[in-house]
This record gives structure tokens, C-alpha cells and sequence, in this order.
């Protein structure tokens, strides 16, 4: 219990003010920490950006002997990737977050969410050993001899099959990002309003046309952004796909082939590297990769906010 | 068939599909961790946790070294990350609409999503390359900078749900606004930060791209912060991209180790909330 002397205000008034004083310090770390992040990497990406320009984002040449540095099959294999291991794990993503929050018992519910967010929490590395030791014997023995003999007739299920490359760290990808599509889509789904789907059930709809025509389109906006944060977070991931994508600066249709991508070639090379340009290269690289991250999660956050504010999504 | 009967089959039908979909997406857990077990867990003797590195190609050996190195580093990255991340979220939930605060929890957002390995970078060219040689100190530094804004989002998440009554109720009794904060709403969500502060903990140790170029890895036990030093993901990384049956045959117990040490983490984070997190427990 406080009591109300003149000395007890004042030492109330400084101790609000060392308060507030070391709160500021430490929410003015945040920001600093970003614009000395951007400087930084400027600052190390500089000597790049003034020897090769914008030129550097489209040239495929990448040879440190010569001191020749273009990223296009680095930025080729990011896209290509990413985008590969979105097609594999939205529709599951989907199904799954759907499942959870409109049709599964209510006791599985939980355990399940649970599980997956385990998912989330294991290590990339290891997933990257075991893409490396069990997941890719496994799909260079059934499923790509499959693939190749049925689909072959289309040029991105032909060529030789190694193992490591783009479809193998696809399918790392996608079993990594999915449990993040799954946790923000099904918050997503859970902030639209149960008077939707009962207007839907009491005009006579079934439990599916109830969810495809009242609730998917008010959460669309929603969804669209947890699909593109888990873009966001495919571009990045580094260790595991660097295991298993075959690290090689080159563009091939095949799927089957090894390529490259941004993160992964920062992490094999960086520490290699002994030329300033060659670092300064994998600099721009990062930046580059660092810009399209941010553009990318602020698009998915302003699509997430406008949902869960509840005033964007429109209802059907 | 009539059209009701089509309509509820094809319902059901849908509703199938995606039950199956939650079975595929949670086999992937269940095939690394039993793959994890089968590999890693009969290399768990007391070698392995009391012995450093043989040379390449001699059997037996442990990663003490990294075992060590991992605690080193991620403990000083949360000396140097924790009371800034949970200082910057007190502040954003204290002062939730003055400018740093807005600011704060939007770059905060912006950096959560950045990639580690850009942390990396970062990290390199800020320490590295000025102090001229690797060091674990650097490596800390980067995982520091990955937790900040997570903890900084969590803290001030789990602060934000205390009601306002029992602050009011505080300074109606005359405690100073710094006492009401600490004493009174920092202390009633204590259990969120600790949840908070154990995942960013858990997600850390286990980042290995920030630690290639900063930490370096080590083949000796070092207690060393300015110098390289070893930790359990690079030795992962390392052993399973080389070429000795026996390295992979660490790298798989040392995966083992480094999921046990996360999942524990992640479990305890999911502990400490849910034992009675009421605003009046």
C-alpha cells in the first residue's frame, strides 16, 4: 500500500521516469536493429551493385574466378521452389485447416493443432538430414520413376533422375510451410462469424456448400494472406533446402535436375568466399532476397488484418 | 440417385478428402521422429555426451563441443535478446498508441519474417568483418536479433489480455504507474512471457544458417566467446553433408539431441500458459 508523502510522489515520479526511460530504450531496439540491417546490407552489396546494376538479376553467369556474378538461376530456383511447394501444400494446408475448425470432433481438435505446430518447431536441419538420408532415396526409387513414366511427355518430368534437386526440396518446402498456412488460416477461419454458416444450413445448404459459399468467401482475403506468408516463409528457408536442391547455378525445365536458390547459395558460399566482389555479390543477394521477404510479409499481413478486423472480407 | 442424396454425398465426400489431408500432413512428424529415434537413439551412450570429435574417418567420439557451444551461444543471445524483447513489448502494450509503438510492432512483424540467413549476413559484415575473425560472440548476436522481435510481439500479445480493472485497481490504490506494471500487470502475465520467451528459446536453438558464418563451427570444446566455436546444428549440417558412414551416424544421434532439446522447449512453452493463465490465478 502506497502512502501519499511528498518524498513517496517524487520517488514515484523518477521511478515512472527511469521506467518508461529503459522501456524506450528497449522498444527503440527494434527499429534501430532494421536500419542497421538495410545499411549493413547495402553497405556490403555496394561494390556489386556498382559493377554489375540491375543487370546482375537477369545474367545467368556465375563465375568467381573471373569475378562474373548474374543471379537469375539463383532467383529462377527460389521461385520455382517456393512456388512448386505452395501447389503441393496450400490444397493440404487448406484441407487441413478447414477440417479443424469446421468438421472435426471437437476432442481432436487441439491434439491436433498441437501436433502440427510440432511440426513447426522442428529445426530445419533436420529436416534437411532426413530429406538427405530418407526422403529422398524414397522418392528417387517409387515416385519419380512414376512421375517420369507418366508424365514424362512434359519436359519438366525428363532428364536424368539424381535425387537431390528442384521437386525433392519442393517437397521439403511444402512440408515446412504447411504448418504455418494451416495455423493462420484457421485463425482466419475461426474469426468469421457463425451466423454466416447458420444462414447457409437454414437455407437448406449441406455442410460443404455451406463452407464453400458462406464461409470461404468471407475468409478469402484472410486466406490469400496466410498463403502468401507461407511464400514468404519458402523463399527464406535455407539449411533444408540447401541439403537437398543440389546446389548448381543453373536453369533446367526438369524438375529433376539440381538447381540453386538465393538463401542456399548465401550459405554454401559466404564462408568460401574470398574475393570482396564475390561476398559483395552474395550481399546483393541477400538484399535482394531481403526486399522481396518484406514486400512479400506486408502483403500478408495487411491481407490477414483486414479479416480478422472483420471488416473486410465480403459476405456472400 | 435424387439431387438431396447427391448433394449430402458429395458433402460427405468433400469432408473425407480433407480428414485425409490432416492424416498426410501429420505422418511427416511421425515419420521424422521415428526415423530420428531409429537412427540416433542407439549412438546415445555416454561417449557421445562426454567426448569431443575423433579425427575423420576413426570411429566413436562425442559433441560434447557442440553440445557446450550451443548452450554458450543461445544462452548469451538470450542475455543480450530477452530484456530487450520483453522490454519492447512492455513498452508497446504500455503505450500502445504513441508512435514507437506502432512503429516497433510493425517492423517487429517485418523482421519476424525475415530470413535467418539474411540475419546471417547481417551479423557478418555488422561483427565479423569488423572484428576481422569468426566468433561465437557474432553467432549470438544473430540469434539475439531473431528473438527480439518475436519476444517483443509475444510479451505484448500476452499483456494486452490482462484486463484493464486490475490495472485501474492498482493505481486507485496509489501504486505508481512503474509498480502497477511490474508488480501488478507484468507479474499476472508472468506464465505468457515465460511461454513467449521458451519459443523464441526453442526456434533459436536450433537455426543453423546464422550460425555458418558467424559462430563457424570448431572440432575443440571452447568456452571462448570470441572465438569460433562449435554448435548442434552445425554439427548436423556438417556430418550430414560429409562423407563418413560415421559422421552420419552423429549427425543423426546429434539431431536426436537437438529435437529432444526443442520439443522439450516447446512443450514446457505450451506447460507454463496453460496451468491456470487466468487473469486472477
Amino acid at each position: 500500500m502506497a502512502s501519499f508523502t511528498p518524498a513517496s510522489l517524487a520517488g514515484a515520479r523518477i521511478g515512472d521516469w527511469v521506467f518508461k526511460g529503459l522501456l524506450t530504450v528497449a522498444a527503440l531496439a527494434v527499429p534501430v536493429l532494421l536500419t542497421f540491417l538495410v545499411w549493413e546490407l547495402w553497405s556490403g552489396a555496394r561494390q556489386a551493385i556498382g559493377e554489375f546494376g540491375l543487370g546482375f538479376l537477369t545474367s545467368s553467369e556465375w563465375d568467381p574466378v573471373s569475378g562474373q556474378f548474374g543471379a537469375l538461376p539463383l532467383i529462377f530456383g527460389t521461385v520455382v521452389s517456393s512456388a512448386l511447394a505452395l501447389l503441393i501444400a496450400v490444397p493440404l494446408s487448406l484441407g487441413v485447416a478447414i477440417f479443424l475448425t469446421e468438421f472435426a470432433p471437437m476432442s481432436i481438435r487441439g491434439p491436433v493443432a498441437f501436433l502440427i505446430e510440432l511440426l513447426a518447431a522442428i529445426p530445419s536441419v533436420v529436416y534437411g538430414l532426413w530429406g538427405i538420408f530418407v526422403m529422398i532415396p524414397f522418392l528417387r526409387a517409387t515416385v519419380y520413376p512414376f512421375l517420369k513414366d507418366t508424365l514424362g511427355f512434359l519436359p519438366f518430368f525428363q532428364g536424368p533422375i539424381y535425387g537431390p534437386g528442384m521437386l525433392s526440396a519442393a517437397v521439403i518446402l511444402a512440408i515446412m510451410v504447411m504448418p504455418y498456412i494451416i495455423s493462420v488460416s484457421r485463425e482466419v477461419l475461426l474469426a468469421v462469424p457463425n451466423t454466416q454458416r447458420e444462414a447457409a444450413m437454414a437455407l437448406g445448404a449441406t455442410r460443404w456448400e455451406a463452407l464453400t459459399g458462406a464461409v470461404l468467401p468471407y475468409a478469402r482475403s484472410g486466406i490469400i494472406g496466410a498463403v502468401i506468408l507461407g511464400l514468404g516463409r519458402a523463399l527464406g528457408e535455407t539449411m533444408a533446402v540447401t541439403m537437398v536442391i543440389g546446389n548448381r547455378h543453373e536453369i533446367a525445365a526438369s524438375f529433376f535436375a539440381p538447381g540453386y536458390t538465393m538463401a542456399a547459395a548465401i550459405a554454401n558460399e559466404f564462408s568460401e568466399a574470398v574475393e570482396n566482389i564475390h561476398l559483395s555479390a552474395l550481399s546483393y543477394v541477400a538484399l535482394t532476397l531481403f526486399v522481396v521477404t518484406v514486400l512479400i510479409n506486408a502483403a500478408a499481413r495487411l491481407l490477414i488484418w483486414r479479416v480478422a478486423r472483420g471488416g473486410g472480407g465480403r459476405s456472400a | 440417385m435424387s439431387r438431396a442424396a447427391s448433394r449430402r454425398l458429395r458433402s460427405h465426400f468433400m469432408v473425407g478428402l480433407m480428414g485425409l489431408a490432416v492424416v498426410v500432413a501429420v505422418l511427416p512428424l511421425l515419420l521424422i521422429l521415428g526415423t530420428l529415434v531409429a537412427k540416433g537413439a542407439s549412438s546415445l551412450d555416454l561417449a557421445f555426451f562426454t567426448q569431443g570429435p575423433v579425427p575423420a574417418g576413426e570411429t566413436g567420439g562425442g559433441v560434447l563441443h557442440a553440445i557446450v557451444g550451443t548452450l554458450l551461444i543461445v544462452g548469451t543471445a538470450c542475455c543480450i535478446g530477452l530484456p530487450l524483447g520483453i522490454g519492447g513489448g512492455i513498452y508497446c502494450a504500455e503505450f500502445p498508441a504513441s508512435r514507437l509503438a506502432l512503429v516497433t510492432r510493425f517492423v517487429s512483424d517485418v523482421l519476424n519474417g525475415t530470413p535467418s540467413i539474411v540475419v546471417g549476413v547481417f551479423a557478418w559484415t555488422w561483427i565479423v568483418a569488423t572484428q576481422k575473425h569468426f566468433s561465437a560472440l557474432a553467432g549470438s548476436a544473430a540469434l539475439a536479433i531473431l528473438m527480439i522481435p518475436m519476444v517483443t510481439r509475444t510479451t505484448e500479445e500476452m499483456i494486452t489480455l490482462v484486463p484493464h480493472s486490475l490495472r485501474e485497481a492498482a493505481l486507485a490504490l496509489g501504486y505508481s504507474r512503474w509498480r502497477t506494471s511490474l508488480t501488478v500487470v507484468v507479474r499476472t502475465t508472468l506464465p505468457g512471457i515465460v511461454t513467449g520467451s521458451l519459443l523464441a528459446v526453442a526456434r533459436v536453438a536450433g537455426e543453423t544458417a546464422p550460425l555458418l558464418f558467424t559462430a563457424l563451427g570448431s572440432q575443440y570444446l571452447s568456452f571462448n566467446l570470441d572465438q569460433p566455436m562449435a554448435a548442434l546444428p552445425l554439427v548436423v549440417f556438417n556430418y550430414a553433408t560429409g562423407p563418413y558412414e560415421e559422421w552420419h551416424r552423429l549427425a543423426w544421434a546429434a539431431a536426436l539431441v537437438l529435437i529432444l532439446v526443442v520439443l522439450t522447449l516447446s512443450v514446457a512453452a505450451r506447460l507454463a500458459t496453460r496451468r491456470k493463465f487466468s487473469p486472477y490465478g
